[in-house]
């Protein structure tokens, strides 16, 4: 296990580059060049040229690249050109309002519709699961930024519930039960499709699991319905939906543009936005390694979670 | 004989709702299971010998199945008007399956040890740890090395026939006291298949169950029945004892079953097979349902279903042939070899004795 985990993470590492190429690439094919975003409209062509050796892009890519490969692997990740500020400090200080909104919507979403995948699951064909296999459709299909201003123009416009936006209180203390506040709307949008998603997955694969000879044999041995469900149909069903929990991790980090733009979430999906819009070309740069590595460790860690459910699994 | 049955099926019809419409999947199944005795059910795919004996166990997806009518009466109660918490104190305890499939039958995430204490837990109430105990026995008792060491392992691991002997130990569990085997050795290969029968004949003996053993395989029937029900289109169209089924088959359907089936006799050539395939049974046809496809067929088997025709006290047979206005007919070759092999043997003695399984050359 320890051995095919440190193999995991060597194998990691010439991903991470191929990954690091593959972005500093296509982000210097896209059109336009950060520059124009610092220097007047009248500025002369010997003012652009000093702005972009300033900034260091002056040099051919691959220097440019390996300028950047050897000042990250020492912890720098360059500067913010609007700001000046390093790239660091500031991508960590978005991670944590970004994994405390996706870390809420997950636990709630999860909590949610694995018991409502099941229910639909053992209520096949029935009214129940008419309705909630059509809730579910309604809340895949339903776009974000939809169900994001409809909530808010209804609970905070019209009811004043919760507040339109931001993490906690402008001036106010961020307290606990102020950032549970703000948590509510967004959470409800991003789980809308997380629930919906995950409740007709665990629906599918109940169903296909209480289709399986094992599940016959539980019944023949005459075990009661509640033992037959979570000692042979749950723990089966589970295998292939860490699947779907292990795409769902990555978005910890990057899952929710659309949402935090809408709600003024000050977390990495803003950030992101920003990078982008203004061609801060070292946060982008940090911010695709940081959902590159991310990911990989998702992967890691749902192939891990594969061994310890199915023991048919083992890591040699 | 009536009043020693632990079971009697009677008049079992069973239909499946589908998109295109009812399918009678058992058309008015009658049978009678002795203690002790081993039943087989045999017949082809689709005849319904699967579905009768897993209404027993009420195991039919509940959602699409409707039981038309009939009585399944185990010591005295029927199982088709108990209700599903009574039918689980039945299930595994009373009576307890073997399935086809060893391969996906047992839970792929489970112990085996665990998967086999599991039902003793349920029924016996007694504690895990006795449980354990009493799993460790069984899977001694049905040949599993090292019981101690494969109690921890997990199905995977165990080749097929191994599998097969764990789902013995589940369905034995319980000292139950019918067993329906279901096809229970077909997924095996042959040398395992042997061995497989072996074992459930020595713990019948051991044990005292009563087995209904359903198979297409008229060799493995042979080795293993003390009776025979021939099934067809969902009804059972001859029952008998081994022997009369075997050496003495009157109805034309298990002519062919018979002739079909492949000896070591020197001299045979071509291996019978049966003209046509099996009504569609979403719409049966009117009469004997085999009319069709009989070579023996008269005027009246398309027109009127045949009675059942007693032929001893232990051998009846669904076929006008048996009518005494029909006419004389003789059957194949094949099955009047096996008649005169009979009637030398019947001859000679008194009374007639059980002819082992090796005499027709069985596959097992």
């Amino acid at each position: 296990m320890k051995k095919y985990i440190i193999k995991r993470l060597l194998t990691a590492i010439p991903v991470l580059l191929m990954i690091s190429i593959g972005a500093f690439v296509m982000m210097n094919l896209a059109p336009g060049d950060p520059t124009d975003l610092y220097v007047t409209p009248d500025a002369t062509p010997l003012q652009v040229e000093a702005t972009r050796r300033a900034l260091g892009l002056d040099q051919p890519y691959p220097v440019q690249y390996i300028r950047w490969l050897t000042r990250a692997l020492q912890g720098d990740l360059g500067i913010n050109y609007a700001t000046r500020y390093p790239v660091l400090p500031i991508l960590v200080s978005r991670i944590g309002p970004t994994i405390v909104l996706m870390g809420a919507t997950l636990v709630v979403s999860y909590l949610i519709a694995i018991p409502l995948g099941i229910l639909s699951a053992r209520k096949h064909g029935t009214w129940v699961d008419n309705l909630l296999t059509g809730g579910a459709f309604v809340g895949v299909s339903i776009p974000n930024f939809f169900l994001g201003l409809g909530l808010i123009y209804i609970f905070s416009v019209q009811l004043s519930w919760f507040p339109t936006g931001g993490m906690s209180q402008l001036g106010g203390e961020s307290s606990f039960l102020s950032v549970i506040h703000h948590l509510v709307l967004p959470v409800t949008v991003l789980s809308a499709f997380y629930i919906a998603n995950m409740t007709r997955y665990m629906r599918a694969t109940m169903i296909e699991v209480y289709g399986e000879n094992y599940i016959r044999t539980a019944t023949a041995k005459g075990l009661a319905a509640e033992v037959i469900l979570t000692r042979h149909g749950i723990r089966n069903a589970l295998i292939p939906v860490i699947t779907i929990i292990g795409t769902d991790l990555p978005r910890l980090v990057g899952g929710a543009i659309v949402t935090e733009q809408i709600f003024q979430w000050p977390g990495l999906g803003r950030l992101t936005i920003m990078a982008i819009q203004q061609r801060e070309y070292p946060m982008l740069m940090a911010i695709t390694m940081l959902s590159a590595v991310v990911v990989l460790l998702a992967n890691l860690l749902v192939d891990i979670m594969y061994a310890v459910v199915d023991p048919r699994i083992k890591f040699d | 004989m009536e009043n020693k049955a632990v079971l009697e099926v009677k008049d079992l019809a069973i239909s499946f709702r589908t998109f295109e419409g009812k399918v009678q999947a058992v058309r008015g199944v009658n049978f009678s299971l002795n203690k002790g005795e081993t039943l087989a059910i045999v017949g082809e795919s689709g005849s319904g010998k699967s579905v009768s004996t897993k209404a027993i166990n009420q195991l039919l997806p509940k959602k699409n199945t409707l039981i038309e009518r009939g009585e399944i009466l185990f010591e005295g109660k029927d199982l088709l008007k108990i209700s599903e918490k009574e039918m689980q104190a039945v299930r595994g305890n009373d009576i307890a399956m073997i399935f086809q499939d060893p391969m996906t039958s047992l839970n792929p995430t489970m112990q085996v040890g665990k998967q086999i204490a599991e039902p003793i837990i349920a029924h016996k109430g007694v504690s895990k740890e006795e449980a354990k105990e009493k799993a460790l026995e069984l899977m001694d008792l049905v040949g599993i090395r090292d019981p101690k060491e494969s109690y921890k392992n997990y199905p995977h691991q165990f080749s097929g026939g191994m599998r097969q002997r764990v789902m013995i130990a589940i369905a034995l569990a319980c000292e139950p006291k019918i067993l329906i085997a279901d096809e229970p050795t077909t997924a095996l290969d042959v040398t395992i298949q042997a061995q497989i029968l072996d074992l459930m004949n020595k713990l019948k003996k051991e044990l005292d169950t009563s087995i209904i053993f359903i198979t297409h395989d008229l060799g493995v029937v042979a080795q293993m029945a003390d009776r025979v029900a021939v099934m067809y289109a969902g009804q059972i169209v001859e029952v008998g004892t081994a022997d009369e089924i075997f050496y003495n088959p009157m109805h034309p359907y298990t002519w062919g079953l018979l002739a079909s089936m492949p000896t070591l006799e020197v001299g045979q050539t071509d291996l019978y097979t049966i003209p046509g395939s099996p009504p569609n049974l979403l719409h049966p046809p009117e009469g004997d349902a085999f009319a069709a496809r009989n070579a023996y067929a008269m005027e009246i088997d398309f027109h009127q279903e045949p009675d059942l025709f007693k032929v001893s006290d232990t051998h009846y047979a669904k076929t006008w042939l048996l009518h005494p206005d029909a006419p004389d007919v003789q059957p194949p070759l094949e099955v009047q070899r096996r008649k005169e092999k009979y009637q030398s043997l019947f001859s000679g003695q008194g009374q007639f004795n059980r002819i082992g399984g090796e005499a027709i050359g069985s596959r097992g």
